[in-house]
């Protein structure tokens, strides 16, 4: 059945290549015109608008035309924000380890053991509504789970297994990270899904033949086949922790910083250019690291 | 795997259901939470049982102005939906052929779930500003949405076309009919099931949004601003009510979409 229809789109693929194209040339031009509006814009052109403020020069109340390089040396010369990179960096290593760990388990036991379609549908469907509900609910709910008083707490000292609360689950590094590992982790399960779900069987059925045992076809076949879905899961997570500052914010209780947050508080004091400068420099590290994933992975292959 | 049920098996079906109780868990926490009794706190035990932090929304001055952000999240979420289903649609239709400038901008749909939503907000913020426009919840909240769900509906659109036989349009096309009429009666029918997904994504993802909301809202908050305000001065249950609320609605909204999608799937099946 597989078969026969991937037959059929190959040999219609061929055919639309031979056919000559009806429409007229421009019509491709204008069916994306909306898009490249919209994202010309409410993208380009603020990213523009950006890097040309973060030359600028400003007081309390006012922003000057000008082409200053000090709101860069303000933001590179501080060692506060050296120090928040690597605090930022060390989420992004943190929660990535932790989702794809989860991540990769949760789209392999999916792909691999649930057998009904119908009930992997329902399961897939189980994990992805959280994603379509609010963040910021999702990372408050946690407060009465983690708090002094919390339930995790309470069941502890109730069992007898400590006798004061613990007071660094909440407000500190480990409910950052928790909690981000709740919000982020169906970022990397629905591209590892999707990669598993495309594995040819047959390769899976050769490799038992041939006597790979569980472990080997694990290792030796489905991981190296999944790694584009993890790359494409890997960008999300580390951009979406790279630009965090809510989470780092609510479930640090202030205590920690993250790059984004840093560049939120200059908003709120109307420094502009000083944020536009520091959100250059995180721009031009996501890409960095976006590109870098890049270099495994042709994402237009993968979709 | 195997005909048999493996040990692997139950491990990672044990793992499985510790993720979703990790998922939910903490959900289910607040919305018992929000039926608190009138003397109860943010957390556990409860202290009786009521609707008095329900009841306590519709006064302003303990949550501020609920039902206006409600309302214009909810008009603000349609407009994004409706945009994005439109403009994904097209984008999809024309990625299916090779055009000039179709790698850049593809690339440049990526990016656009790349740039750190908070970067989007300020460049939106400034740039509204300097051109001297004010920015509002309808309109520079509008793109900064629409710079977050577009991605996603043309990603879904990809995926949709990539699998899609164009010879389904050509049959169509060798018994007469028109360009409009292939996609009228063929291709629209055949994908309706990915656009109300694509719509599904377009209306939450603008719901709950609040990174890119931040900076280019204007003077009146959208619901989730109002959330994130609420987070940082609110210490009565209040907020849970509040948060119940929302995520019952985003799960209503999740239900409808999900009943068309099956409804449209069967009367497909039946015909």
């Amino acid at each position: 059945m597989t078969v026969t229809l991937e037959h059929s789109t190959a040999a219609a693929a061929a055919e639309r290549k031979r056919r000559p194209a009806r429409l007229p040339r421009i019509v491709p031009y204008l069916h994306t015109l909306p898009l490249t509006l919209i994202l010309g814009l409410f993208l380009l052109l603020p990213i523009v608008m950006t890097l040309v403020v973060s030359f600028w020069d400003y007081d309390f109340a006012m922003m000057y035309p000008d082409f200053i390089t000090l709101n860069y040396e303000e933001t590179l010369g501080s060692w506060v924000t050296w120090k928040t990179y690597l605090n930022t960096l060390k989420y992004a290593v943190l929660v990535w380890t932790i989702t794809l760990f989860v991540g990769f388990w949760v789209a392999y036991f999916l792909a691999f053991y649930v057998r009904s379609a119908a009930t992997q549908t329902i399961l897939f469907l189980v994990c992805t509504v959280p994603f379509l509900t609010s963040n910021i609910i999702r990372m408050i709910s946690w407060i009465p789970v983690l708090g002094r008083n919390g339930l995790v707490n309470s069941a502890l000292i109730e069992a007898g297994i400590i006798s004061a609360p613990i007071e660094w689950l909440l407000y500190s590094d480990f409910a950052v990270v928790l909690a981000m590992v709740h919000l982020y982790t169906l970022f990397i399960v629905v591209p590892i899904f999707n990669t598993l779900m495309r594995i040819d069987r047959s390769l899976i059925e050769a490799a038992r033949d041939a006597g790979a045992s569980n472990l080997q076809i694990l290792w030796n076949v489905i991981i190296p086949l999944a790694k584009p879905g993890m790359a494409i899961g890997t960008i999300f997570v580390v951009t979406l922790v790279m630009a965090d500052f809510s989470t780092v914010q609510v479930m640090s209780g202030g205590q920690s910083a993250s790059v984004a947050l840093m560049m939120k508080n200059q908003m709120s004091l109307m420094q502009y250019p000083a944020a536009a400068a520091n959100a250059t420099v995180l721009l031009g590290v996501v890409l960095l690291m976006v590109a870098g994933i890049l270099r495994v992975v042709d994402i237009r292959k993968e979709l | 795997m195997s005909e048999k049920r493996t040990l692997g098996f139950y491990v990672l079906a044990f793992f499985f259901a510790l993720f979703v109780l990790f998922l939910y868990g903490p959900l289910s926490a607040i919305i018992i939470l929000s039926f608190q009794g009138p003397n109860g706190g943010l957390t556990f035990p409860l202290n009786g049982v009521s609707l008095h932090w329900f009841g306590n929304l519709f006064e302003t001055q303990a949550v501020g102005d609920f039902g206006g952000s409600f309302r214009r999240s909810f008009i603000l979420a349609l407009m994004v939906m409706v945009i994005t289903v439109v403009v994904s649609l097209l984008a999809g239709l024309a990625f299916r052929r090779r055009f000039m400038g179709a790698t850049p901008l593809f690339y440049l749909a990526v990016a656009s779930l790349v740039v750190p939503s908070i970067i989007i907000s300020l460049g939106i913020g400034v740039l509204f500003q300097q051109l001297g426009f004010r920015p509002t919840w309808y309109s520079s909240a509008l793109g900064a949405h629409l710079t977050w769900t577009l991605p996603f509906g043309v990603l879904i659109m990809f995926a949709v076309f990539n699998r899609f036989s164009p010879s389904y349009e050509e049959a169509a096309r060798d018994l007469g009919a028109s360009s409009w009429q292939t996609f009228s009666h063929v291709l629209l029918p055949m994908i309706a099931p990915s656009l109300i997904g694509v719509a599904l994504f377009g209306f939450t993802l603008s719901y709950d949004e609040f990174a890119r909301t931040l900076m280019a809202a204007g003077t009146f908050n959208t619901l989730p601003l109002e959330l994130y305000a609420m987070t940082t001065n609110v210490t009565t249950p209040v907020l849970y009510a509040l948060g119940t609320i929302t995520t019952a609605f985003s799960f209503l909204v999740i239900a409808v979409a999900l009943a068309v999608i099956v409804y449209v799937n069967r009367r497909r099946a039946r015909a």
